[in-house]
């Protein structure tokens, strides 16, 4: 039976963590669109499901490759969202499942969200301003400055960007930066 | 070739694939190869697996098995600049384990 399931996530870390908890009670994830989850039944805890942003489209030659070795190792694509953000998942009685295991490469791969984060608030900061631009230039012509509200919109989505997504990454990040001081 | 970096402390997986690829293998050999030399202690990720084999192909640390053309699995092995390095490692590895032992006792 499928079960759908509408959620957002801010932290990619959480969002595994409820797919786990899904898997744990007879969830299976296998499908995933904006905001929407789809899961089948399954035996409990058969899965573990992690989550990774790639450095290049799924389709680039250079995810291509790391998608096959991911395979050889018992990792299963289970569903994408952008060409980006991959959904892997291997059976639980294959043993513990991490894709990153050492802080370098975990540090390596929150820098590869962090950057995507500033492009988004970068990309909307960008709009806000020429939209901004715009409106003072109606308004300087004795026009309703539709544009100054539009980029309302695209600082507030700049800011709530900041706020949850690219301060909690930095924390993570910092944290992991100080660990790394002392262990490997 | 003789920088400092050169003869920097190795990570654990690092130091781990080096000594696996003494034979040649593919990446799930390795990943189960590492498992089993521990004891169960190193899990690798296959993402940090990957990005280290990457890097070490780069610095010539491991080659690639040549004649697998048609396999699926890429097999690697250690190269002499390999073994080299783990050699230096194993010396440092031994200062560390002697001043250990004499200074916080075995």
């Amino acid at each position: 039976m499928k079960h759908i399931i509408r959620k957002a996530f801010f932290d990619f870390e959480k969002e595994e963590k409820f797919l786990n908890e899904m898997s744990a009670n007879g969830f299976a994830l296998t499908d995933y669109s904006w905001c929407k989850y789809i899961f089948e039944d399954a035996p409990k805890d058969e899965y573990i499901y992690r989550i990774e942003l790639l450095g290049h489209p799924m389709d680039h030659q250079e995810s291509r490759d790391y998608l096959q070795f991911m395979e050889e190792t018992g990792a299963e694509l289970v569903t994408s969202y952008n060409k980006r953000w991959i959904y892997f998942r291997r059976k639980a009685a294959d043993g513990e499942f991490a894709i990153y295991s050492d802080i370098d490469s975990k540090l390596n791969h929150y820098n590869r969200i962090l950057i995507l984060f500033w492009a988004a608030a970068g990309l909307n900061l960008f709009v806000g301003l020429i939209n901004l631009l715009l409106g003072a230039f109606t308004a300087s012509i004795s026009r309703p400055p539709i544009n100054s509200y539009v980029s309302l919109i695209s600082f507030s989505i700049f800011i709530l960007i900041l706020l949850f997504l690219i301060i909690p990454l930095n924390k993570k990040i910092k944290g992991l930066k100080t660990e790394k001081e002392i262990h490997e | 070739m003789k920088d400092t970096t050169e003869h920097a402390a190795l990570t654990e997986a690092v130091y781990y694939i080096l000594l696996s690829l003494h034979e040649p293998m593919h990446g799930y050999g390795i990943m189960q190869n590492i498992k089993e030399l521990s004891g169960g202690r190193v899990v690798l990720g296959a993402g940090t697996l990957y990005g280290a084999i990457n890097t070490l192909l780069d610095k010539g640390w491991i080659e690639p098995v040549p004649g697998e053309e048609n396999s699926r699995k890429k097999e690697y092995v250690i190269t002499d600049l390999g073994k080299s390095i783990v050699k230096w490692e194993l010396q440092r590895l031994n200062e560390l384990i002697k001043n250990g032992i004499e200074i916080a006792g075995g």
